[in-house]
């Protein structure tokens, strides 16, 4: 016992020691700040530059009114000119483009013949707002020619806010919602980048005992199990600090990049394509910015799960990383040099990869959809899937379900891997096989 | 006799292969053992078996009289055949490592360390990082921390590999000093001329099995070929030769002399004495030299395998 105390402090050292590992823990999150804000700045540039767009109003239909400017589109009213002159006009101006209504009041007609004269081809908010607009007008042309008054109209325009609960009675709000995939895709997506950088870090420090040839002198006085869990707990407690270093950097460095550079952090995570939010979350952001729902929400966090999740990632956490990492141990163990791994890699992406496709597509869909419940289930997938199901409210019954297959898988994986760990290490020279792999099993 | 360790019919297997067959082995406590044995013998599979490393199939390892087992670790100090360092670890720190994972407190391990690196005259490495030291300033830490425990058995697996001749004399010395020091030394090697400097018993392996062992000496008489190098003066040698071809098996010799003009390798049947070749030498011409043929460990060794 005393021994794994040793190994892991060991191993802890050497790479918290290594210059790599400082560079790296101090540099990247300086990176990712200032990544994001470049993003930021970036594309306020490129927003910055505003389009005018030129129309022909053949129809008489559309007023100043309806081509209000908007965020970086700004309408010229050329009618008055004829649609020739106005071509010319918007080619000499360099306008972005010309609108032509054509000539008619018959309204369905109307909507089909509308052209857009470009030399690029427009982007997809620039039409969407064009398209906007017109269609606005012309559904209210429509439904007055139904005969519907338009004071009838604007009362007739209503908004349903359904009030979510529990059975309960906990009330919840939608933002809720959104904080939950939050809450699950970030942890989920931690635990994958965890698994994939500190686990081929353990594979990269076997590997350099065996080309160093140190390990038969360490496996004269340990045994090759210790040594094995020393390696895995050893480069875990560095990851855990390299990403503690980065949670406090980046929040430092964010907050004085906000302060000196003046960007409004906000603007940050609006930029931030993470989240695909249709308009509906998005309405209701804005609904609970404008009603000052601040504090309902904070109540509604508090109302989460928090323990469970906490306890629960904990679990995954450890149980995710243990797993894999005994793998990236056991490969490591198996080949001479790190070029010979890519063959064993892909058993070891793949789970992960599609744990992380599964959450993103099917458990924001559809928490408890069978593929989401299924892949929570499976134990190479289980750690990243439950995860980010679990805000959801996944019952104990199913966690435990889940829990112990991951234990199980776990220790099978470890006996396996400590078996091929033991055999690989003392092996020189031949690049081995799966095959050879079966065959260490039996030594 | 008093045996240190005694291994007792070891059998591994790996997978269809079996790398040791039923091999007995008995180390006498402060002996210099010998373990030979051409390539892929079984030599480091019995090593890691004694070890620990792996475990045996089947059969028994009893060190001080006692069966294997975990807490033995710190009784062995093993130099491994494929050995080597941390690359980017320092060098103190590292000996101060391996010496805790062989049981030591970090105070004692210390002190012996400090011993030792002044004893080799390397203290001011204590620093340096393995990567900045030669091959042959390596192989020295590495002698050390395989010692440094003071175990009760040591195994060196070619531990002259990567040391220059100064620098393997130096380890020579000190080797036979631990022995002198009451540690029992396992030795296994190709270079026969260091077995026969250090080992006063061997032991052969070839093709997984012990072909061969005992006390250094009684192999050599049981080699022995009554063979002996005679140097000879005489007036006539051609008649001396036919006469002498007549009642032994000869060879020519060579060795240096400044007088002798007939050389020669006599071999007498078994069970001749010596006396009757010089008695017969005698009385025919001049003798300065009369030395018998000693099989080498390397003839021994080249032989049995051949046999077997």
């Amino acid at each position: 016992m005393s021994n794994l105390k040793l190994i892991v402090k060991r191993e802890f050292n050497a790479k918290v020691r290594n210059k790599s590992f400082i560079i790296m823990t101090f540099l990247s999150p300086l990176l990712m700040v200032g990544m994001g804000f470049l993003i930021v700045f970036l594309s306020k540039v490129n927003n910055d530059k505003i389009k005018t767009i030129a129309y022909v109003d053949g129809s008489a239909y559309f007023t100043k009114q309806d081509f209000k400017d908007v965020d970086g589109i700004q309408y010229k009213d050329l009618t008055a000119l004829g649609v020739d002159e106005a071509e010319k006009i918007t080619e000499k101006e360099k306008y972005y483009g010309l609108l032509v209504i054509p000539k008619t009041k018959n309204i369905d007609e109307l909507a089909k013949k509308i052209e857009f004269h470009s030399d690029d081809t427009p982007s997809v908010n620039i039409l969407d707002n064009i398209e906007n607009v017109i269609e606005k007008n012309l559904r209210t042309r429509k439904l007055q020619e139904f005969g519907i008054d338009k004071t009838e109209l604007s009362a007739s325009n209503i908004k349903a806010d359904i009030k979510l609960s529990n059975f309960s009675g906990e009330k919840t709000s939608k933002i809720i919602g959104i904080i939950k995939t939050i809450i699950g895709m970030g942890s989920g997506y931690l635990i994958m980048m965890f698994i994939i950088v500190y686990g081929a870090s353990v594979m990269r420090s076997v590997i350099e005992e065996k080309t160093s040839r140190i390990i038969e002198v360490i496996i004269s006085s340990v045994r090759p199990f210790h040594l094995m869990l020393g390696k895995i707990l050893g480069n875990a407690f560095a990851g855990l600090l390299q990403f503690a270093i980065w949670g406090v950097l980046i929040f430092i460095f964010g907050f004085v990049l906000t302060i000196v550079l003046g960007i409004d952090s906000s603007e940050l995570h609006a930029q931030t394509p993470q989240m695909q939010m249709n308009s509906e979350q998005l309405e209701a952001i804005k609904e609970i910015q404008s009603q000052g729902k601040i504090q309902q929400i904070l109540v509604e966090i508090l109302q989460l799960p928090i323990l469970k999740i906490v306890v629960m990632f904990i679990f995954y956490f450890l149980g995710g990383y243990l797993l894999y990492s005994s793998i990236y141990a056991a490969i490591g163990a198996a080949v001479d040099n790190e070029t010979d791994t890519q063959q064993f890699m892909l058993p070891v992406i793949l789970p992960l990869m599609l744990a992380v496709y599964v959450g993103f597509a099917a458990v924001i869909s559809d928490p408890h959809g069978p593929i989401a419940v299924a892949f929570s289930y499976i134990p190479l997938t289980s750690p990243i899937v439950m995860l980010m199901r679990i805000p959801f409210g996944v019952s104990w019954g199913e966690l435990a379900i889940s829990m112990v297959l991951l234990l199980l898988t776990f220790l099978g994986i470890v006996w396996f891997a400590a078996k091929i760990y033991r055999v690989g290490i003392l092996m020189y020279g031949k690049k081995p096989t799966y095959k050879d792999l079966w065959k260490w099993l039996k030594y | 006799m008093d045996n240190l360790l005694v291994a007792e019919n070891i059998i591994k297997n790996y997978g269809d292969y079996r790398a040791l067959n039923d091999v007995s082995l008995a180390v006498p406590r402060g002996s210099v053992f010998g373990l030979l044995g051409p390539n892929g013998a079984g030599k480091t599979s019995l090593i890691r078996i004694i070890n620990q490393i792996t475990l045996p199939d089947q059969g028994t390892v009893y060190l001080d009289n006692e069966k294997l087992e975990a807490k033995h670790i710190k009784d062995i100090g093993y130099l491994p055949e494929e050995r080597g360092l941390y690359k980017s670890m320092k060098v103190g720190e590292q000996a101060l490592y391996l010496a805790q994972l062989k049981g030591l407190s970090k105070k004692e391990a210390k002190a012996r360390l400090e011993y030792w690196f002044e004893k080799f005259d390397i203290s001011n490495w204590w620093g340096k990082k393995v990567q900045e030291l030669s091959k042959g300033m390596a192989q020295k830490v590495q002698f050390i921390v395989t010692v440094m425990h003071k175990p009760k058995l040591l195994i060196f697996d070619e531990p002259f590999s990567g040391f220059d001749p100064v620098n393997a004399n130096l380890i020579k010395d000190e080797i036979l000093q631990l022995r002198d020091e009451g540690a029992t030394i396992i030795f296994s090697t190709h270079r026969m001329e260091s077995v026969e400097e250090l080992c006063d018993h061997i032991a052969l392996i070839h093709k997984s099995n012990k072909i061969l062992d005992g006390k250094l000496i009684d192999v050599k008489k049981q080699f022995r070929t009554n063979t002996f190098e005679v140097g000879i003066h005489t007036e006539n040698t051609e008649i001396l030769r036919n006469e002498l071809n007549e009642k032994f098996s000869i060879s020519e010799a060579s060795f240096n002399s400044i007088y002798d003009n007939l050389k020669l390798n006599i071999q007498i049947p078994k069970g001749t004495s010596p006396n009757e070749l010089l008695q017969f030498l005698t009385s025919r011409a001049e003798i300065s030299h009369f030395v018998e043929m000693i099989p080498s460990v390397n003839d021994i060794f080249i032989q049995s395998v051949e046999n077997n």
